[in-house]
């Protein structure tokens, strides 16, 4: 590996990223442009979030990267290979241990401390572009906070359908002034975001944006005063770990086919197998504050 | 009484200008392009004011200027010079014209409602009728579905649309209809100023007759000042009480419509009011 640069970028490349995300970190939710580079991975796969990776990680650091709660996924597998060859660092699934976790798609469900910073892989950072294809006028509609077309959409599915139906890349106002793409995190996520202890930063390869929602900083999805936001509900708990706290996904078994859900979060729900086997684990505390995992299995 | 509405020495030009520009162009030269350096003079020299509750005409041929006017208030297009006062807002000290983009939004969306000709240019046609009315109430930061809804029911039944179709869109309705819902899409916000560009224009006549009612019936019982801009005597006579008349972007008389009607002075207002079928 001496035949590249530390961590891949030349430094001249990470200095550029590393003034860009500042910037974004300076203006919650703004979408700071940055010359996107080549990576040997294809656009699209999670260059964004791979560039600012890159750009922020030393040698002391931890790394996780996972793909829509999976560690195992192929994407999250050779992203976090590259990583740790192009930077020597060590590799975790961890999300208590990472320093930096890269993410496509989730937050973890252990709540995140001040020392760690997630960093999302961003596929459409601008939050205008269903309601308006034109950049030069969302551009506007951000300069001067013009977001009634965002609540018209809305409005419209309330007429339509009864309810928002907007699952996943749900907007948020961040800080009380852009409005935001939170990336296609499912809506159980969003509340995460607000006032939180760590630092998210936001990179989109393809579209050439990085933005940041900085520690405690308030971010609110919008919603009319008669219909508030509502997270997604499950009727049972994870068929592997017993979890009713966690965003769950749907699975259907090959032999019987029969339907059955489990946690998205598989390295969380590895920890509290192995704690309910008897292992004793350390597990974090959930987005609340509380640690329901010690309780249930008692 | 004092004016609500105050306009003075607005211009609207095309093009870099010239210092001959305004001497060159106008009714006594017959054009509005200006010879020796071709701007367009959409209008100049323009000074109206509007009482409340008044009605004021515009009439003019195509290309007066009067269209160009009716858009510079609604902000749509930045004029080249001019004053703007409005006495609802900031009792009428602010030059509007000079606000930041972002104040003229929040005057256009409390304190203005405008009608266009073409219901394209006023309403979302791919959205519903009520949310065209909640559009204009979202932008008024109304916060409540349930309340914008009451709203919308409201403003849908003064201007005569059945309410089973609030939820349809726009474009599957006829032209009358369309241009009533752009009508209660404009008075959403209960705005003491409502701009209306051509209205009737390419209805037919008993259509016509409903919306022109429609609209006196709104002045009648809302007492909202208006500027009704037309090319059409009939209904500058059935919906104003005061008009100005304008040509190649100057206002060449104004007075008291009846007067106007029974006694045109400039020989271009004899020309329109001899013109009418």
């Amino acid at each position: 590996m001496e035949a590249y640069n530390y961590a891949f970028l030349d430094e001249l490349t990470k200095r550029e990223l590393r003034r860009k995300t500042l910037k974004a970190v300076a203006i919650p939710g703004y979408q700071v442009p940055f010359g996107s580079r080549e990576m040997p991975i294809a656009r699209g796969w999670g260059t964004g979030g791979l560039q600012v990776t890159l750009s922020v990680i030393g040698p002391e650091d931890t790394v996780k990267v996972f793909d829509q709660g999976s560690d195992d996924s192929v994407n999250a597998c050779n992203l976090r290979e590259l990583i740790c060859q192009m930077c020597d660092v060590t590799p975790t699934t961890d999300s208590l241990e990472a320093s930096l976790i890269q993410t496509r798609h989730r937050i973890p469900e252990e709540k995140l401390r001040e020392d760690q910073i997630l960093i999302f892989q961003v596929p459409l950072p601008e939050v205008l572009r269903t309601v308006e294809p034109s950049e030069q006028e969302t551009r506007r509609m951000h300069a001067e906070r013009d977001y009634s077309r965002m609540w018209l959409h809305l409005y419209e599915d309330i007429v339509k359908y009864g309810e928002i139906r907007i699952s996943y890349d749900y907007p948020v106002m961040v800080n009380g002034h852009y409005l935001c793409d939170p990336s296609p995190i499912p809506r159980f996520d969003v509340p995460k975001l607000h006032q939180a202890d760590n630092l998210f930063l936001f990179g989109a390869g393809r579209e050439k944006r990085i933005y940041a929602i900085p520690p405690y900083t308030n971010v609110t999805p919008l919603q009319f005063e008669d219909i508030p936001f509502e997270v997604e509900q499950f009727d049972q708990p994870c068929a592997k770990c017993g979890s009713t706290h966690t965003y769950l996904e749907e699975s259907y078994d090959a032999v019987t086919g029969a339907k059955q859900v489990a946690c998205s979060d598989t390295s969380y729900c590895d920890k509290r197998q192995r704690q309910a086997a008897g292992e004793s684990v350390e597990i974090g505390v959930i987005w609340d504050g509380t640690n329901p995992a010690n309780f249930e299995f008692e | 009484m004092e004016p609500i509405l105050q306009i003075s020495n607005l211009s609207k030009q095309y093009g870099a200008g010239c210092p001959s520009c305004i001497e060159l162009t106008g009714p006594e030269h017959q054009r509005n392009v200006c010879p020796s350096c071709g701007t367009v003079i959409a209008c100049a020299d323009i000074h109206l004011e509007l009482y409340p509750g008044e009605v004021l005409g515009i009439i003019g041929e195509s290309g007066s200027g009067k269209s160009t006017l009716v858009k510079t208030l609604y902000f749509d297009e930045e004029p080249t010079s001019g004053k703007f006062h409005l006495q609802v807002f900031q009792d009428g000290k602010d030059n509007l014209f000079e606000l930041s983009r972002q104040q003229k939004r929040w005057v256009r969306n409390h304190l203005m409602g405008m009608v266009y000709q073409n219901p394209h240019l006023g309403l979302r046609l791919s959205h519903s009728s009520g949310g065209n009315i909640a559009e204009k109430l979202l932008m008024a930061e109304w916060r409540h579905v349930g309340e914008i809804r009451e709203r919308a029911k409201d403003l849908l039944g003064q201007t005569q649309i059945p309410l089973e179709r609030m939820d349809d869109q726009p474009k599957y309705f006829s032209g009358g209809m369309q241009q009533r819902v752009q009508i209660s899409k404009a008075l959403a916000n209960n705005p003491p100023l409502l701009l209306l560009d051509e209205v009737t224009t390419g209805l037919d006549v008993s259509v016509q007759a409903r919306v022109l009612d429609l609209i006196r019936q709104i002045q009648r019982e809302l007492g909202i000042s208006m500027i009704v801009v037309s090319h059409d005597f009939a209904v500058i006579r059935m919906l104003t009480q005061r008009t100005m008349v304008m040509k190649n972007g100057r206002i060449v008389e104004k007075g008291l419509t009846d007067q106007i009607m029974e006694d045109p002075q400039h020989p271009y207002t004899q020309t329109l009011i001899n013109s009418m079928i």
